[in-house]
């Protein structure tokens, strides 16, 4: 007779804690708003001298500056006019470019995505691939090497050891050329769109996202690392050895999938580091990303700009830490029906 | 032929003092269909030895003798034959089935991992199978979707049980089956152990340190104690009378229902199991002894016939013969108290 | 039924002390047995050697290269001249000695270091141990806060109370500190709460203990270990941090540290010319000081949680 399967799903204790972590989401994106409207205005002295503090401004820009913020009116007035703006997608205009903040935003989060999701790919599949097999021959001269070069790249500034790979591979040292473009999406007079145009920015993305890659390869090896030794001291591997089981499977099958779990979230829940490196390379390769725009607004300073980039960097990371509880929901039956 | 047979068996442990030996020359036989009890502290290599039986000790352990199971030596065997070997033949459910079941999957794809490393079956043949299984070890076969997690120890007990015998095994290993469940619990999966024995003609090799839990349900107990065996016997003749002075402390340490003398005078053993690293000179048993006398310390030990089928490593078995039992209390330790149920008079 | 003091008492000290003598004297013995056990690893002992060198050098360096080797209009060397005999470390893009600015860079980035972990540490700890011993409503606010911190991501955040509050060297380190308390607090927490549910801490109060004497003589003891290995690999990170907020140009113009050095070499096209001591020195700094703070903060885990030893 043929077992029935009955999948014991308890909709209430999973749904709530579902929701519960919505809520808990919705909420921290609130309070970013709330920060966000709070930190230029509630600033001793006139916010809009403030903010040209370090420019020469003409007395009637600042006037219309103080007009914007709509200073005469209640702050209760200001926050719901600012919330309602940021609703309908109006993140004011950028003083550098003088344009719509969103219009200027959707224009670079292109290459940023291309360029962070190439390296988080590569990281993570590469990083894993060695923390699994550092732990599997712990102790061996690959686990070795391998740990303390992830413990050196952990330690260095990533944009630091991106100049370097600019300085070698870009401008070249010493009689030695350089292979790599030294900064930018493209070379000028290319058409994006053709097959030079991709080998164009193929080449031109290689070096920064070689410097994402290895800066965040190191992360996810230790984790993954220690993660797969925690597991390999569990008994239920000795029953799989026991019922006949290859090594090489016992550790795919068995091992790896479980120290997969709590790795699976890491990656998600990294998001927020590896937006602060993209920041920092894309300034370095000149890669007119989102971070390059953090970089070239913090420079002016370009507030509604920054103001901007900051609301979109932390909506993206909130809902990545979402999607990292969501995911773990799934795997692990453990919290599923528990 | 015996089904199993383990000819002078070694097991060390590699330690940053050097090998550490948990099994030190162990000899038993277990014959088709027969049970034999294996009991003793913890730490006194007997887990060390049901693992050895299928070389599934962790790497670095260094092993020597000879463990026949079919009459091939499994130390001996190539990788391949032994993962053939591992299941089929021979297969152990371990103690703690807590961790020993993968947290992550059904309990029904685990059985049918191991059925179908053995046998090409379809998915479907295999499930049929597993639903077999689970029934006879008492348990609806809708079980098998289930995660461990959802069960009950002695329910997660059974499905280890269910487990072992999916590829029809001639000898069941059980180390410490019962630890870590409620008292009624235990009686089940011994009950439920005996009855699949019969059923099935499996040999039963049953590992735990309660001596009381042998005794009730083997044919044949062998007592472990510092990597060596001091006694071995029909189970109701080391039970009621033990011919070794660690057995009969073992089965002194549990009383038996309804009989008021030992509810009055349980008594445990003092000190501590001895250091692998550090044992004992001569009988390993003697610092803790109450009749050792002062030969002990030198003593070069083996075990010796104790009576019809015994035999027991202690030096007052040998002395007083194939009687078996040990004399009085030696006159220096006569502050001990005397033996309530008493040797062999 | 107790035992009397002198029979618990450690066997060098004479018998008939006061209670608090005792204590100390046992927190003296705990510590040794702690430093004993922390030389045993080789790890924990070079890393402390590097953050010994890198300190001195950092305290010491007025007395052997004065400040005015920093001002630019005094500068003798050629700018970006390689390592020579005169420049062990090559110049600057204004001819000043790197080797100079290296120095006195360690004072700027190790001090911010410190403040904003100070900070951090201190806020952290306050706010872990007020959520795990009062909990419920206090926990669960905490915990929100602290869980909005933990999510937003740091660079961002920074760049924009950076740019607000202005440069200088007090604010860097209020921004990285302000930044990086949750990870103290977390673990601050989960700590309290464990001590705060012990029975001897229901018996404390059943004779009257109040908060603040739980606090200071209960809780406090028992997680500063955990707070001061934890400590030490934040300031890790906090010097990080310091350099990439230097790198972005949010550090006070007037000083130099290892981040505005990257920053200079950088703008000034460094790696165009191949002024690569300018890059390499800085950098190489930080490595090692951060290598080191890692590698004595995981030996200070390792004597703190013996299950973590041998990984």
């Amino acid at each position: 007779m043929a077992a029935i399967s009955t999948r014991t799903f308890r909709p209430s204790a999973g749904q709530r804690r579902l929701a519960a972590k919505l809520v808990g989401a919705a909420l921290s994106l609130a309070f970013v708003l709330v920060f966000n409207f709070f930190l230029f205005r509630v600033l001793p002295g006139d916010p809009a001298k403030n903010l040209t503090r370090n420019r020469l401004v003409p007395a009637e820009q600042v006037q219309v500056l103080r007009e914007s913020f709509g200073l005469g009116k209640p702050l209760s007035q200001q926050f719901i006019t600012y919330v309602g703006d940021v609703l309908t997608g109006d993140l004011g205009i950028s003083y550098k470019f003088r344009r719509p903040v969103s219009e200027v935003i959707a224009e670079r989060i292109w290459p940023t995505v291309l360029l962070l999701g190439l390296s988080t790919i590569l990281s993570t599949v590469i990083g894993l691939w060695i923390g699994i097999r550092g732990a599997w021959r712990r102790g061996s001269v690959f686990d070795r090497v391998s740990l303390g070069a992830s413990l050196t790249l952990y330690a260095m500034p990533e944009f630091w050891l991106g100049i370097l790979l600019l300085m070698v591979f870009g401008v070249g040292v010493e009689g030695f050329p350089g292979l790599f473009p030294t900064g930018g999406l493209s070379s000028p007079n290319t058409e994006l769109a053709s097959p030079e145009g991709i080998v164009d920015v193929a080449r031109h993305l290689f070096l920064p996202c070689l410097t994402l890659t290895l800066a965040y390869i190191a992360e996810y090896a230790l984790v993954m690392r220690s993660s797969l030794l925690d597991e390999l001291g569990e008994d239920y591997l000795t029953t799989a050895r026991a019922k006949g089981l290859r090594d090489a499977l016992v550790l795919r099958r068995h091992a790896v999938p479980n120290a997969l779990l709590p790795t699976t979230t890491l990656i998600f829940l990294n998001l927020g580091f590896v937006v602060s490196g993209a920041i920092t390379i894309e300034t370095v390769y000149s890669w007119p990303g989102l971070g390059l725009l953090s970089y070239e607004a913090l420079r002016t300073p370009d507030y509604p700009l920054l103001q901007g980039v900051f609301l979109l960097f932390s909506a993206a990371v909130i809902l990545a830490n979402v999607l990292a509880d969501l995911l773990y929901a799934r795997l692990d039956p453990r919290v599923r029906t528990g | 032929m015996a089904l199993l047979e383990v000819r002078d068996l070694t097991v060390s442990y590699p330690s940053r003092a050097g090998a550490v030996p948990a099994v030190r020359g162990v000899d038993l036989t277990l014959d088709p269909g027969q049970i034999l009890g294996l009991a003793g502290e913890s730490g006194c290599g007997k887990s060390t030895m049901a693992a050895a039986v299928l070389r599934l000790l962790p790497p670095g352990t260094k092993t020597s003798g000879t463990v026949l199971l079919e009459g091939e030596d499994v130390l001996t065997m190539r990788p391949g034959r032994l993962r053939a070997v591992r299941w089929t033949e021979a297969a152990i459910v371990f103690q703690g089935a807590m961790h020993a079941l993968n947290p992550v999957r059904r309990v029904g794809d685990q059985i049918t991992e191991a059925i179908q490393l053995h046998d090409k079956v379809s998915d479907k043949q295999a499930a049929t199978r597993v639903g077999e299984l689970l029934e006879q070890v008492g348990l609806p076969a809708r079980r098998a979707s289930s995660y461990p997690h959802e069960l009950s120890g002695g329910q997660r007990q059974r499905v280890m049980i269910a487990m072992a015998l999916a590829c029809s095994p001639r000898l069941l290993i059980a180390d410490e089956p019962t630890t870590a469940l409620d008292v009624m619990v235990q009686a089940q999966v011994l009950a439920l152990l005996a009855e699949l024995r019969r059923e099935l003609d499996l040999a039963l090799l049953l590992i735990t340190h309660d001596l009381s839990v042998l005794a009730a349900t083997c044919e044949r107990i062998a007592v472990m104690y510092a990597g060596r065996i001091v006694e071995e016997g029909p189970a109701a003749a080391v039970f009621e009378a033990p011919a070794h002075p660690y057995t009969k402390a073992l089965a002194e340490a549990f009383p038996t229902i309804g009989d008021r003398a030992s509810r009055r005078n349980p008594h445990g053993l003092g000190g501590d199991p001895p250091d692998p690293r550090d044992l004992p000179s001569g009988c390993e048993f003697h610092p803790r002894c109450p009749v050792s006398v002062a030969v002990c310390p030198t003593l070069e030990m083996e075990l010796w016939p104790a009576g019809d089928g015994r035999r027991a490593a202690c030096v007052h078995v040998r002395d007083t013969g194939p009687a078996g039992g040990y004399g009085p209390p030696a006159p220096e330790r006569s502050g001990q108290p005397a033996p309530v149920d008493g040797g062999v008079p | 039924m107790t035992r009397p003091a002198t029979e618990t008492l450690p066997p060098s000290l004479p018998p008939q002390l006061s209670p608090r003598a005792i204590v100390r004297a046992r927190r003296r013995q705990a510590a040794a047995r702690a430093w004993r056990e922390y030389r045993r690893s080789p790890e924990g002992m070079i890393g402390l050697g590097i953050l010994v060198v890198f300190v001195a050098a950092a305290v010491f360096v007025p007395l052997f290269i004065p400040a005015s080797e920093l001002d630019v209009t005094k500068a003798t060397g050629t700018p970006f001249s390689p390592p020579s005999a005169e420049f062990p470390l090559g110049t600057d893009e204004s001819g000043r000695s790197v080797l100079a600015l290296t120095l006195w860079g360690a004072r700027v980035s190790l001090l911010v270091g410190f403040l904003a972990t100070v900070i951090s540490v201190v806020i952290g700890s306050v706010v872990g141990i007020a959520a795990g011993h009062f909990g419920r409503w206090t926990d669960s606010l905490l915990m929100r806060v602290t869980d909005w911190f933990l999510v937003i991501p740091f660079l961002p955040l920074a760049i924009v109370l950076a740019t607000v509050l202005g440069p200088s060297l007090a604010n860097i380190a209020f921004v990285i500190g302000i930044t990086s308390w949750p990870g103290t607090a977390r673990i601050v927490r989960a700590q309290a709460l464990a001590v705060t549910s012990r029975p001897y801490i229901e018996r404390a109060r059943a004779l009257g203990a109040g908060d603040w004497h739980l606090i200071s003589r209960h809780i406090l003891p028992n997680t500063v270990p955990l707070i001061f290995a934890n400590t030490v690999l934040i300031v890790a990170v906090a010097i990080l941090s310091e350099t990439t907020l230097a790198f972005l140009g949010l550090g006070d113009p007037l000083r130099v540290s290892w981040g505005s050095m990257l920053d200079s070499a950088f703008t000034h096209g460094a790696a165009s010319i191949g002024a690569w001591w300018y890059l390499v020195a800085p950098g190489v700094c930080i490595l090692l000081v951060v290598l080191a703070f890692t590698m004595v903060g995981q030996a200070l885990e390792a004597v703190l949680n013996p299950r973590l030893r041998g990984r």
